[in-house]
Formats: C-alpha cells, structure tokens, sequence
C-alpha cells in the first residue's frame, strides 16, 4: 500500500479546477435515464467521429491540458432525464438535447470544428418557444440553485483524479488533518445541516450523541436504500458524484472516532452499485481509504452492500437488522442507533444528500450553508419533479422556494396526459411519496420546508413531488399509496400489519362502490390508529396520503360513496356502461355476444345497454370494431 | 461438522454454492449477500440450496428463509428465459403504467398470481420504481430500459422478442448449423 502523499501528490488536490475550466470538453450525460435512450451509443459514436476528424481527443484526464485537445467524457445524472440523452459542450456553454447518433457528425463537424451551435438540438421552452443555448438560458437550470447536482452534471464519476483536480477530498484531509472530531461536529451544527431523508433530524447533534460514547468500534453508514416510489436524488448522486459521498462518510467517520463506514445501496440502482464499489476501489487505491489516512495513522474502510428489495429497510434500525443478515424489522427507539447501533455499536446512518453536503460545509464554512434557505431549514434540497409537468426531472431549490415557482417556472407547468401544457390542468402535488400529503392551488406560495409542511398535514419526505392533473383520481392515489405501505409493511406491529390492509379495503370500497356514510369516519379513525400504534416511521406515516387526500378533496370522496361517481372516469367499477351513439352503426354484433341480455336496439339503429341489466364483462367491448362501447 | 456428510454427497451439485460460501467466509451475517450471488449464479433460490446454506451457516433453516421470503429482490421460484419488469412508482404509475401491464398480462396469459407465462418464455412482474421517473412509464426487459413505454409499443417488443426466439428455434430444429451461427452473430 503506498502512502497516501506520494500517489496524490496532496498538494494538487483543488489545483486543477481552473486548467479544467479551460479545456475544451465534450460531456455526454451517463445516468439511467439518458443511456436507457441511448446515450453510450452516441458516446461511441463521438469518439469515431471526433477521430475521423482529425480532432485530438483525449479520454484520460491529464492536468495539463495542451491547445487544441478536446476531451471526451462522460458525466453523472443532470437531471434533465427526459430531454435525454444531453450532451454538453464546454466552455463554449452549448447544452443538445435529445441527442441521437445520427447527430454527431453535425455536432463534431459545426460545433466542435467550426464553433458553431446547431440550433434544431437545443433545448426549446415549452411556454416561450424560445431555443436555449446552454444550462443559463434553460429556465429549468436558470431558475435552480444547484450544489449537491452541480458536479454531477460535469464531472466524470469513474474518474477519481478529476474530482481531486476540483478539490475532491481537500475536505477530508482538512477533517483529518486540521481539525479534532468536536471541531467538526461544531462546524456541522453550526451550519444548521439536518437529515435530507425525511425526518429532517439535526446531522450535528446526532454525530454529538455518537462521537461522545465510549466505544472502540463504531459505524458509520450511507442510507441509499432510496425506496420512495417517485424519488430519485439519490441514485443521481451516487451515480454522478459517488467520491463526494465517501468523502463525507469520511468526515463523518472522522467526527465520531468510527472507521468502518458502510454505504447501503437500494438493489433496483445496478449502476448506482457499480459505480460506488468502482469509487471505492479507486479511492483505496490512491491511498486516500485504508491505512494511515493523510499520513494520520487513522484507518478508515469502506464497504459497499446492495439492499435486497425492502421499502422498510430506509428505517435506521431495520437497515442494520439488514446488514447483521436478518429480516429488516425496526426495533424499539431507545436505545437509539448513535448509542447502540450496528453489532450493538455506536452507528449513526446519514442520508446521501446529507453526505454529499458535508464536504461543503467544511471546506466554505457553516455560514455560507446557512446563507440560503430558511432560517430552521437552511440549505438547499433536491425534489424529483415528476408526474404531469412539462419539465421533469431533478430540481435543487433553496429550502423556502415556493410550490409555484417549482411547478410553473422551473417545471414549465401543468401537461394533459398527452404531455401537452393544459393551463387550468393542475389539480395537486403529491409531495413526500407514501408517508406525505397532498399539496393543492391553496399551498402555491407556501415556502416549502419541514415546519411549514408539516402544518398543512405533509411533510418533505426524501423530496418526490408528483404533479397531478385534472384527469388523476384522489382516491385512486391514496389507493395506490396505501397499496404500496400494505405491501411493503414489514408486519411487525399489528397496528401497521393489519391496519395498513383494512384502510386499502375501505379505500377500495370507496372506489368499486360500496361504500357508505360511515366508511369516511372508518378511514379517519383507523389511519389515526395505525399512526398511534406503529413503532416506525412506515406505519406512523402510512395513512398520510388518505388523510391528506380526505382532508382536501373530500368532495371527491362524497362523490364516490353517495353519487357512487368518479369525476375522471378512472374508478371503473363507478362507470356506467353506455354505448356511443354516434359511434355505434348498430351492426347487432354486441347484442349477439351480450350473455345477460342486457344490449337492445332495432337493426342499423344505435343499440343500448341496460346498466341493471349489465355485469361489465366486457364481452360487448370486444366484439365492437367501432369502439363504441364505454365504461367497460 | 453435521454438515459434512451432505457436502461431500453433494458436493458436485453445489458446488457453486459451495464456493460462494467460501467467498463470504460461512458467515451467518452475511446471509443476505451470500443469497444474492446464488441467486445470481441460480437466477433464483431452489429451496434444497437454501437448507444447504442453512446447514453450512449453521443457523435454523427458518431464519434463511425468514429472510429469503422477506426481501422482494429474492425469488423462490424459477423465472421465464425473458423478465419484463413493469415500473409502478408514482410517477409511471400517474402516467398510466397500468395498461401496459394489463395488456402485457393479457397477451402472454400470466396475471398478478401467475407471473410466469406457460411456455417459461416470460415473465412478467412489477417493481415499486427504478428511479426513472423522468422516463415514465418504464419498463425494463432483461436488464435494457425502455422508456415512455405504451401498451402498442410493449406488446411491439414481446414479439420482436418472440420472432428472434422462433428464429432460433427453427434454425436449430432444421440442423443447419451454420446459418444459425451466422444469424446469431449477425
């Protein structure tokens, strides 16, 4: 093992940041989303391209950058996945879109030969029509103020020297170094960072309880069991900047006196696992994890393990049942994992977007952290923007930012199903995924942070905001979410076990018609119940949605149980069967096929059901070649 | 020691497994990824290798499968040659990834119960999200994505699926060899 001075060369860490910010680089987009639509077909094809035309390109990164070289590389998730896959071009600022092999030659030839921008793979403004050159002029960057996604966006997450070159791990040494675990953890609660996973816990007063037990063997832990269905920040940032977050389990690991550190990866993100094993292996090689850290006599390890497909596993103490190879059920808080954690250690568990800002924090100062955002929330968070708005993707907005600034203006607002922008379509956001609330019109200047949206019944959550338009049933959404907590209930707790079932039965009521006066009252009572009795923050959380959704379309809900109607046409067991009169050509086929006699009608003449009559089993449907037949 | 006479019995039936053991150094906590790479080596976890497991760990057969029925990533039964995961996160799931699992249902004759079709080409099942959500609806056919998938289109990729696969059947059933070879390089 060499040590760590001679193979980094220390001094360079951060010294390479304005060479790079010079050299001509041509950054291909490597997320999930952008290389499901093809985006390692298009790398390739730059660099035949690039050769072909006489262009020196080089792959490896050297520091020293010669005229006329031009880097090809590839980078992690910029979240912009459904304009994908994004290819940039810098420093001339230039930002293509939806780029396909077949493109690359124009690209090559007019922008990388001739310095010209080719304008039909710009990125147009939906509401402006405007064509947007680069990350500047595109309202979805513009408007967003991104630190944590900033280096994913550039930076090559399997190359290890150009995160050094930009600084990478100068917050660590400067942690081993420089400064006594209570420095850090000062430093930490200072800034006011707290835990981007949900509960919004201060990340410096948990690492105080850890670092002031008496124990030889601690653990620290990454939490990247991401399970949030509609929640991607964290594989973003494990695949985009994966050496940021051991750097800040480093720092963590510093500020506690642990040095085992263990990063848990949600088994659904492959690359996101490859590419963290991929870091770790590089950073043990370079000297920076493994004996004598910094030449400080400290060790430090770092292990990567994939998750095995348990939404409850994101809960601290069902995460280490996991990792001792057990079922993955919570236990009792206290004694909480900072006192006895992993193998009965002190462990603290920091969520990755809580990681990923550490290294900030100690290398500009806490008052540069809380600069932004609110004053009980300072910092910025990342929101998955998905759902029915123009502009998915990852948004990374100051705490304090309002509903409509994200939908409207970085969002670019409200789509109809068919992706078009429908102006009056906005109905709610789902913020927060299983264990948050409906945010509606009502909540658009409400700035978004863990008190103000715990008071209106939702709550940050891991940062999933869903849009949904006018077409979405609300009982259909609870219904979806409750049939998510049902399933993914560990059933440790009765309350959660049971009660999680008995709400999707109600909720199921409601939508197939069966419900009546009392199953409201039902609802209510029992989700308070299983938030009473529930010994984690699965169960606790769990009935959120329908209460959430009962308290702000309750009307919805009346219509379903006294109307017995859905609005959106979605609930199909509330749908009336008719045929289309002005489809149907009365061809009698329908009528023939009808086993309960329910279709009448005279020849050429539009037919009819009865709805008494009919038992919806679709026969009907099928025969019809006109289609139409509806509410089958 | 109990363990040693199955092992030798059959040592040449799990082999592998025996070897994954070794690499996980026959420790009980690390179960889970000890089922993971059998599964890997396996594509699912036949119940005879989890009591061998068992046995080797030396733990009660009902913690190994306590945890082998607990994580959804684990699968007890053999799957079809071609596995179609349907994304039902919020966002696909508001985009109407439904259809698409209902039409896929439909046509290979599997439901929610049954996720394999009857000939074990396929097998169709639903994953909570797979983090793509810019891309929804997803759907993920033997580890390749597709994204803003419709019914049409997935419906359109089962048979290109089936007709590659047809192809190779009858080039191996009429024994020419050679073009078979030539078509699956090509």
């Amino acid at each position: 093992m060499p040590s760590a001075e001679s193979v980094l060369n220390l001094p360079t860490i951060g010294t390479g940041a304005e060479t790079l910010a010079q050299l001509r680089r041509v950054i291909i987009c490597a997320g999930t989303g952008c290389m499901a639509n093809g985006a390692m077909k298009v790398f390739e094809k730059f660099k035949s391209e690039m050769a072909g035309s006489g262009l020196r390109v080089i792959l490896e990164l050297r520091p020293e950058a010669a005229d006329g070289e031009v880097r090809l590389s590839k980078s992690g998730c910029q979240g912009f996945c459904q304009m994908g896959p994004l290819v940039s071009v810098v420093p001339d600022g230039i930002l293509y879109t939806k780029v396909k092999p077949e493109d690359v030659a124009e690209i090559v030839k007019q922008t990388l030969t001739e310095g010209q921008v080719v304008e039909r793979l710009l990125y147009k403004d939906p509401a402006t029509r405007k064509s947007c050159k680069g990350f500047g002029e595109n309202p979805f960057y513009a408007r967003q103020s991104r630190f944590v996604l900033h280096e994913c966006s550039f930076l090559d997450p399997e190359d290890i020297h150009e995160y050094m070159l930009h600084g990478g791990y100068g917050a660590a040494r400067k942690a081993f170094v420089e400064m006594s675990p209570e420095e850090i953890c000062k430093q930490i609660s200072e800034s006011g960072l707290r835990g981007r996973g949900g509960g919004g816990f201060p990340t410096g007063r948990k690492w105080d309880a850890a670092r002031v037990q008496n124990s030889t063997k601690k653990y620290v832990i990454c939490n990247g069991d991401e399970g949030d269905p509609g929640a991607f920040m964290n594989r973003s940032v494990m695949e985009g900047n994966p050496h940021c977050i051991i750097e800040g389990l480093m720092i963590a690991a510093r500020a506690i006196g642990a040095n085992e550190t263990l990063i848990y990866v949600r088994a659904e993100y492959p690359l996101a696992v490859a590419r963290m094993r991929r870091a770790v292996k590089d950073a043990e090689q370079a000297g920076i994890l493994g004996k004598n850290v910094f030449g400080t006599g400290l060790s430090m390890k770092c292990d990567v393990m994939e998750g095995a497909g348990a939404f409850v596993c994101g809960e601290e103490t069902a995460m280490i049942a996991s990792i001792e190879g057990q079922r993955g059920m919570p236990r009792p808080k206290p004694p909480f994992p900072a006192q006895s954690g992993l193998w009965g250690k002190p462990t603290i568990i920091n969520n990755v977007e809580t990681l990923a800002h550490v290294c900030r924090i100690l290398n500009e100062g806490p008052e540069i952290f809380r600069s932004i955002g609110t004053k009980e929330s300072p910092g910025t968070k990342t929101f998955a923007l998905t759902g029915h708005v123009a502009n998915t993707g990852l948004v990374e907005v100051p705490f304090g930012t309002t509903l409509r600034e994200i939908v409207l203006n970085i969002g670019g607002g409200v789509t109809d199903d068919a992706g078009k922008i429908w102006k009056t379509g906005f109905k709610a956001v789902q913020i927060g995924g299983p264990s948050g609330g409906c945010l509606t019109e009502e909540h658009f200047d409400l700035p978004l942070a863990y008190e103000s949206l715990r008071s209106v019944g939702a709550m940050v959550g891991s940062g999933g905001l869903v849009v949904l338009n006018q077409n979405t049933c609300m009982v259909g959404i609870a219904r979806f979410f409750m049939e998510f907590t049902q399933r993914e209930s560990c059933g440790k707790c009765v309350l959660c076990r049971e009660g999680t079932m008995q709400l999707l039965a109600l909720l199921d009521d409601v939508i197939e018609g069966r419900a009546d006066a009392n199953t409201m009252v039902l609802l209510d009572k029992l989700g308070r119940a299983v938030q009473i009795g529930s010994l984690c923050g699965l169960g606790k959380t769990a009935p959120n949605p329908v209460l959430s959704t009962m308290r702000y379309f309750r009307k919805e809900y009346e219509e379903h149980i006294f109307e017995k109607r859905c609005r959106t046409g979605r609930c199909k067991a509330l749908l009336r069967p008719e045929i289309n009169q002005e489809k149907c050509k009365g061809c009698g086929l329908c009528l023939k096929s009808c086993p309960t006699n329910a279709i009448t009608g005279e020849k050429k003449q539009p037919h009819h059901i009865d709805a008494e009559l009919c038992i919806k089993c679709g026969a009907c449907a099928s025969t019809c070649k006109l289609h139409a037949i509806e509410g089958i | 020691m109990a363990s040693m006479p199955i092992a030798v019995q059959s040592a040449g039936k799990f082999e592998k497994v025996c070897s994954i053991l070794e690499d996980h150094g026959h420790r009980p906590a690390g179960l889970i990824p000890i089922l993971q790479a059998i599964q890997h080596e396996y594509q699912y976890l036949p119940e005879e290798v989890l009591t061998y497991v068992a046995m080797s760990l030396d733990v009660p057969p009902a913690r190994v499968f306590g945890v082998a029925t607990f994580y959804a990533h684990f699968a007890l039964e053999r799957k079809g040659k071609h596995v179609i995961r349907i994304c039902d996160g919020t966002a696909c799931h508001v985009k109407q990834s439904l259809p698409v699992l209902n039409a896929l249902h439909e046509k290979l004759g599997t439901s929610e119960k049954r996720k394999n079709s009857a000939d074990m080409m396929f097998t169709v099942e639903t994953v909570a999200c797979l983090g793509a959500c810019g891309l929804a609806p997803v759907v993920v056919i033997d580890e390749q994505v597709y994204g803003q998938i419709t019914p049409e289109r997935a419906l359109a990729l089962v048979d290109e699926i089936k007709t590659a696969e047809d192809a190779i059947e009858t080039a191996s059933g009429t024994g020419a060899e050679q073009t078979s070879a030539e078509d699956a390089h090509a």
